[in-house]
């Protein structure tokens, strides 16, 4: 069995390009063995960037481009996204910042809730939503495509506007959320300006909080799309010219604050520290997890290994393994490795890689995006 | 983000700036008559009906500079004068107390609590005053009904406003170090230990289930930590054991108020304030903080000898030095407009004040009065 080991000559070991097929064990992931011979990650250099992470859900994004040998990062401050662009040999790293847009001046800063990227098959996008609306970018943010206002009221209310919650779905379409509970679906044409707002889906009743779009890659799966909202609700989606309701979870009364997609099971993450896994279809509960003491921030899955990263206020990164049986139709969820970041209320973690080889997290003040890869 | 933050970051500050105010005037054997006057003049003032009305009407949250003007009218609404430095260093520690209590508070609901908890020490300041102490018990009334009915993710987004109003302030604080809450380097110690919050469970169990609801499997693992289970939860009624201890007076004589500003200088390079915003945006804040402090009904400074001056300093050296010494990227860039010797500007200020409390709506001529303010405030 190979065992990995971090080198900087990578040779057949590339983190980068190492592909498994989807359902295969991975070869050097032995729990027992980790926890008497030390620890499965270890941390990297650390990425400095321009601002602090403010404190909003998911706030990482990540956008491997593997033909440039490139990762772009996104971290929001207030009214400012910060990206990166860092390149693979750790050498050459370059910065840039994105605003949010005003369109009325007469008032008050428009603080951005999310940047997120959108990959799809014909192109990747970078989106970020504020109290204001939406805006949407080529990846390396050098252009802004498309812009969408939100109606927002003269005198402020008591219920905030805002978009948040955002995912690429299928093959054209990105999906973004709203304070009210809707979900706004933009058709996006393989290149050009030319998005179009397609739909409004009006099912949840309270704040949008976070999407997912199926990411196993497997073209069986019915459930394109999840939606989780302030009250923990979950709605399952497919995609289409019109999307249709497939289920809807009911919530406890507790904020659903990340969730995730993966092989037909909806990974949610709540404001209680739990971790719940539903079958999207039916709704079945696969697994709970008391996962963390604090509101949980982010959710993240690699698709190819099906390793589950869960990160919260409490300075804890955990990373789990999910493994489905088909037979019995059942979702197994171990926990491999903990990463304490001292003194940090984290908010966003995400895996760089297909595989989980490597995992990258930003928390509250502070001003760097720090990094951990597979020992 | 969301336009109910402003009473929440108004009330805990004041009750922060309550508590040091407190402190400083029985250090400085300042006579009991005279401290009692300010204290129930600073709470008479923040209680205005009028102001409240203002300040409970969904908005965004002011500026950093807007809501230090706020609070230098505030310490100043009685015979009770502050230097420059010390209503700086005043501010410095009322946020830095709040910040920590935002932060530390094990759910985004709890900091409902913690304003009860300044909230019950307000009323032990004024308790043997009746008009004062109805005025803060109409206030009570106001916060359980605004905030209670309020879901876990809408108090969560309160408190992610708060924490972006906070964002990059790392001002060392003597009695948190002391405590060993804050680091050297300015940041809050979060411990993984102690009892989770109410409604969390301790981390470190999975559980599978079968598709019939069955539970199947029960796995442990290890949380890294050392939690404990949740205690039982504070009380959100206007009387009651909040449990929690955020948000209560630390200060006493023996425990003095400090702050550390050398060593802040390195970390404040990083540190971008969020409204750095240039001009345009000044006019229209402007315009809706003097419909704020319209209501901040300023006391007369009445006969000479009753005034006097308190310092937050140990000497009057030590305040001047800390004048001089402050870091730039540190300044709150606020003129006080309550320094003023010119009378007749003073007045000007008041009357243009007032005249916004009657009018009250967004008029035409409103914008070249907010002028005329920028031009004031800008010339004093």
């Amino acid at each position: 069995m190979e065992k990995s080991r971090l080198s900087t000559s990578y040779g057949n070991n590339n983190p980068w390009t190492r592909r498994l097929a989807p359902d295969h064990p991975l070869p050097f992931l032995q729990p027992a063995l980790f926890r008497e011979n030390g620890s499965m990650y270890h941390k990297e250099k650390s990425i400095q960037i321009k601002n602090s992470a403010s404190a909003l859900y998911n706030n990482l994004g990540v956008l491997r481009i593997a033909p440039r040998r490139l990762t772009y990062f996104t971290v929001v401050h207030a009214n400012v996204v910060n990206m990166v662009s860092a390149s693979w040999d750790g050498l050459n790293y370059s910065h840039r910042q994105l605003q949010s847009k005003e369109p009325n001046v007469a008032t008050s800063t428009s603080l951005i809730m999310q940047a997120a990227f959108c990959a799809l098959p014909s192109r990747d996008l970078l989106v970020v939503t504020s109290q204001k609306g939406i805006q949407i970018y080529e990846s390396d943010g050098s252009i802004m495509v498309y812009w969408h206002a939100l109606d927002t009221p003269e005198t402020p209310t008591a219920q905030a506007v805002f978009a948040r919650g955002i995912s690429a779905v299928h093959e054209n379409y990105i999906c973004v959320g709203i304070s009210s509970g809707a979900i706004l679906v933009f058709d996006v044409p393989s290149k050009g300006s030319n998005i179009t707002l397609s739909e409004v889906l009006e099912e949840h009743k309270e704040s949008i909080t976070d999407m997912a779009a199926e990411c196993s890659g497997s073209q069986e799966c019915i459930a394109d799309l999840v939606s989780a909202d302030d009250g923990g609700n979950l709605c399952v989606w497919k995609s289409g010219e019109e999307f249709q309701l497939l289920n809807n979870i009911p919530g406890f009364d507790m904020s659903c604050s990340s969730v995730k997609l993966w092989k037909g099971t909806v990974v949610a993450g709540y404001g209680t520290g739990q971790i719940r896994l539903y079958e999207a279809v039916t709704g079945i509960l696969h697994a709970e997890v008391n996962a963390h003491a604090r509101w949980i921030y982010s959710l993240d899955i690699a698709p190819f290994s099906g390793l589950l990263l869960s990160a919260a206020e409490d300075s804890l990164v955990r990373v789990w393994h999910l493994s489905m049986t088909p037979e019995t139709n059942s979702v197994e969820v171990a926990h491999l490795h903990n990463e304490c970041v001292t003194d940090t209320q984290i908010c966003g973690a995400k895996f760089c890689d297909g595989d989980g080889y490597a995992f990258a997290v930003t928390g509250y003040d502070l001003s760097e995006i720090i990094r951990y890869t597979q020992t | 983000m969301s336009s109910r933050t402003l009473p929440l970051l108004f009330i805990n500050l004041g009750g922060e700036m309550l508590y040091i105010l407190d402190q400083r005037l029985r250090a400085q054997n300042i006579p009991a008559d005279k401290a009692k006057k300010v204290m129930n003049d600073i709470i008479t003032t923040m209680f205005n009906k009028k102001f409240l009305e203002e300040l409970f009407k969904p908005q965004e949250l002011y500026s950093k500079k807007a809501l230090r003007t706020v609070f230098d009218r505030l310490a100043h609404a009685s015979i009770m004068r502050l230097n420059q430095a010390s209503m700086d260093k005043l501010y410095d520690l009322m946020t830095m107390a709040f910040k920590y209590q935002v932060l530390l508070c094990p759910r985004p609901k709890d900091i409902l609590l913690v304003s009860f908890n300044h909230m019950d020490a307000i009323k032990d300041f004024v308790k043997d005053t009746p008009s004062i102490l109805s005025q803060v018990d109409e206030t009570y009334r106001q916060l359980i009904e605004m905030y209670t009915p309020l879901s876990s993710g809408e108090f969560q987004l309160i408190r992610q406003t708060l924490l972006i109003f906070f964002q990059d302030m790392h001002i060392r604080v003597s009695i948190f170090l002391k405590d060993k809450v804050q680091n050297s380097n300015g940041r809050f110690v979060l411990p993984t230990s102690g009892p989770v919050p109410h409604g969390t469970q301790v981390p470190g169990l999975i559980r599978m289930f079968s598709c019939t609801g069955e539970e199947v499997t029960r796995l442990q693992f290890n949380n890294g930590g050392n939690y404990t289970a949740a205690i039982r939860e504070g009380s959100f009624e206007i009387f009651g054991d909040r449990v929690t201890k955020l948000g209560t007076n630390m200060y006493s004589v023996s425990r003095p108020v400090e702050t550390h500003m050398s060593g802040t200088s390195k970390n404040s390079a990083q540190h971008t304030k969020v409204n750095a915003a240039p001009n345009p945006l000044a006019k229209e804040e402007l315009n809706l903080l003097a419909k704020l402090m319209g209501g901040l009904e300023v006391q007369k400074p009445g006969n000479a000898d009753s005034g006097f001056r308190v310092n937050l300093f140990a000497t009057d050296e030590e305040e001047e030095e800390a004048l001089i010494s402050r870091p730039d990227e540190l300044s709150y860039g606020v003129i006080n407009i309550q320094a003023t010797k010119d009378q007749q500007a003073n007045a000007e200020l008041a009357k243009i004040m007032g005249e916004f409390t009657e009018s009250g709506d967004q008029s035409p001529s409103a914008s070249s009065k907010g002028d005329d303010l920028l031009a004031m405030m800008d010339g004093l």
